[in-house]
């Protein structure tokens, strides 16, 4: 479990980080999204210690995570690929971080093989590709069996193969019962891998929500429906919440009612469908529609306040 | 939780010798750690043997390098004039360690892993320290054995018996394993090879002279606390009448050292990584 409360960071007069609070919770995969500069990777320094917060708290597993007598085994994290020492081999570099905290040579293995790196251990990690450098991080992660899994764009650099690894991956480290949060700037993707969505824009919290609930606010682009009797469906359809347009002679958008209410009453009247299409705008139109009203207010702060005087 | 059921494996866990384990591991698997290890025993050597084989008695040491043209030449100043070269080696080789973690991005993975982060600085210099210690001490007896072949029969031959002669070659060993934890701790306090090798570089080379430019009553009494000379007090044969004991230079140098360390442990701890 990783507390964040209230957490700022700033840099000179410049608010990386503010007051953000959430939570990952175990059993859940987490997705932290934000556009590019939003603060992700700052406050997943914070979570592990690597900044220290200007104000506000983090805990990680209870207590902040320099306490952990086994760190690694508390919470195992992925921060930019090239946290590793080019000259020295895959093998090398998790045996190094393994004897900090007395984990045996067969982890290692074990973890060189889980991230398919095997035939490339006694590499210099220097002349890995970005995607071998992801899966070496994802590898360096899981080393100390860690309770929390914690990754900064973790399919950064993955080929498709190594998308679907991932995801798959963080799925069952999640139901065995591990919390998993990982962030990305990509939403579409995000949603395919997380159960809960942790939206932050400029720094601070824009949406703390579940992707079931984000997908079904996203959705509301209404029903296309195609029908010869457009007229007669029009009234039966019609209620107090419905709003009813129609492009052409045939073609109705029905908002206020699903696919399914439309089907069934076009279906006891006998009117026949063409089309029935829900209109859902993509996940990622949402997210940014929901990102860009922050960098709007922040970059026009004078004209609103004209408005609204 | 019940993820605790899951990973039985408690016995996890950082410890003081286990941070040390880890280091000596990391400066090992490196291919630069043993080139700049090599460069500094082969300059020790080298320099020493050439030396002593090129010495003619009468002719004083015409545009050595800094340090060699004190005018009274003995059999260890001679063994010893590499002493000066491999310092910048092992200096570097102590930035590399520490600095290099900050340059490449293994710094967030080795704190991360240690985040009390003061064991990583003190580990590092523990092994680097001793590391250096023993092989450049062997590398300065080395070079007085190879030397006393080139100076067999010159007024100035020395034997390894002879007072004092042990000391300073072991003296020159201590000098160099205290540069190279210098070299970890301005690694650490600046965060950037370049810049931590400029540093190092004028200290041990450049500070010297340009304190020649002060006035001479003022140069004279601070010229010996100047660390490459206070250090070099620290392998000198025969104490020079303007320098410092072999003791008083080894505990001013290992002040300086201890200064820059205590300015690296400072910086770890409060400053963001």
């Amino acid at each position: 479990m990783i507390e964040v409360r209230e957490l700022t960071k700033r840099y000179g007069d410049k608010t990386v980080v503010d007051h953000l609070s959430f939570t990952v919770k175990p059993g859940e995969v987490t997705g932290f999204l934000g556009p590019n500069g939003a603060g992700k990777s700052t406050t997943m320094r914070m979570i592990v210690g690597l900044d220290s917060p200007t104000k506000g708290s983090v805990t990680v597993g209870g207590t902040s995570y320099a306490k952990h007598t086994a760190p690694l085994h508390e919470i195992g994290t992925l921060l930019e690929a090239k946290s590793v020492h080019p000259g020295r081999s895959a093998f090398n570099h998790l045996m190094a971080l393994a004897y900090t905290h007395g984990i045996p040579r067969s982890r290692v293995d074990e973890v060189i093989e889980l991230a398919g790196l095997t035939s490339v251990a006694g590499k210099r990690v220097g002349a890995f590709s970005l995607g071998m450098g992801q899966r070496l991080g994802i590898a360096a992660a899981l080393l100390g069996d860690p309770a929390i899994v914690m990754l900064d764009e973790p399919v950064n650099g993955l080929d498709p193969e190594g998308v679907l690894w991932v995801r798959n991956l963080l799925r069952s480290l999640a139901d065995e019962g591990r919390a998993v949060m990982l962030s990305s700037h990509l939403m579409s993707e995000t949603a395919l891998i997380a159960d809960h969505l942790v939206i932050i824009g400029r720094g601070r919290l824009l949406a703390d929500t579940t992707v079931d609930d984000f997908t079904r606010e996203a959705s509301g682009g209404g029903v296309k429906v195609a029908t010869a009797e457009s007229g007669r469906l029009r009234s039966l359809l019609a209620g107090p919440d419905v709003t009813i347009t129609s492009s052409s002679a045939e073609e109705l958008l029905v908002l206020g009612r699903d696919a399914r209410q439309i089907g069934r009453i076009a279906a006891e009247h006998g009117v026949a469908l063409y089309e029935l299409t829900p209109q859902s705008a993509s996940l990622e139109a949402a997210f940014m529609d929901l990102t860009r009203d922050v960098v709007e207010y922040q970059s026009h702060p004078v004209e609103t306040g004209r408005k609204a005087a | 939780m019940t993820v605790t059921e899951l990973t039985p494996t408690a016995a996890y866990k950082v410890t003081g010798p286990r941070v040390l384990r880890s280091e000596w591991a990391k400066f090992w698997s490196l291919r630069s750690s043993w080139i700049t290890l090599g460069v500094a025993v082969v300059l020790l050597i080298v320099f020493g043997a050439i030396a002593s084989a090129t010495y003619s008695p009468g002719a004083t040491a015409q545009g050595g390098p800094p340090g060699a043209d004190s005018g009274d030449q003995d059999a260890v100043s001679l063994a010893l004039l590499g002493v000066t070269f491999a310092s910048l080696a092992v200096g570097v080789l102590g930035v590399l360690l520490s600095a290099g973690e900050y340059t490449t991005g293994m710094i967030r993975s080795t704190l991360t892993a240690v985040p009390r982060r003061l064991p990583v600085l003190w580990s590092k210099a523990a092994v680097i320290g001793p590391v250096i210690l023993v092989l450049t001490t062997l590398g300065a007896l080395a070079a007085f054995q190879l030397g006393t072949l080139g100076l067999d029969g010159e007024k100035i031959a020395l034997s390894l018996g002879d007072d004092g002669v042990l000391r300073s070659l072991a003296g020159a060993g201590l000098y160099l394993a205290l540069v190279a934890v210098a070299g970890v701790a301005l690694g650490v306090l600046l965060r950037s090879s370049a810049g931590a090798i400029a540093v190092l570089v004028g200290v041990l080379l450049i500070l010297p002279g340009l304190a020649s430019l002060l006035p001479d009553s003022l140069y004279d009494t601070i010229n010996p606390y100047f660390p490459s000379n206070a250090g070099s007090a620290m392998y000198a044969l025969h104490q020079s009448s303007d320098a410092l004991s072999p003791g008083a230079g080894l505990a001013v140098f290992a002040g300086w050292v201890a200064l820059i360390l205590a300015g690296a442990a400072w910086r770890l701890t409060k400053s963001d990584a």
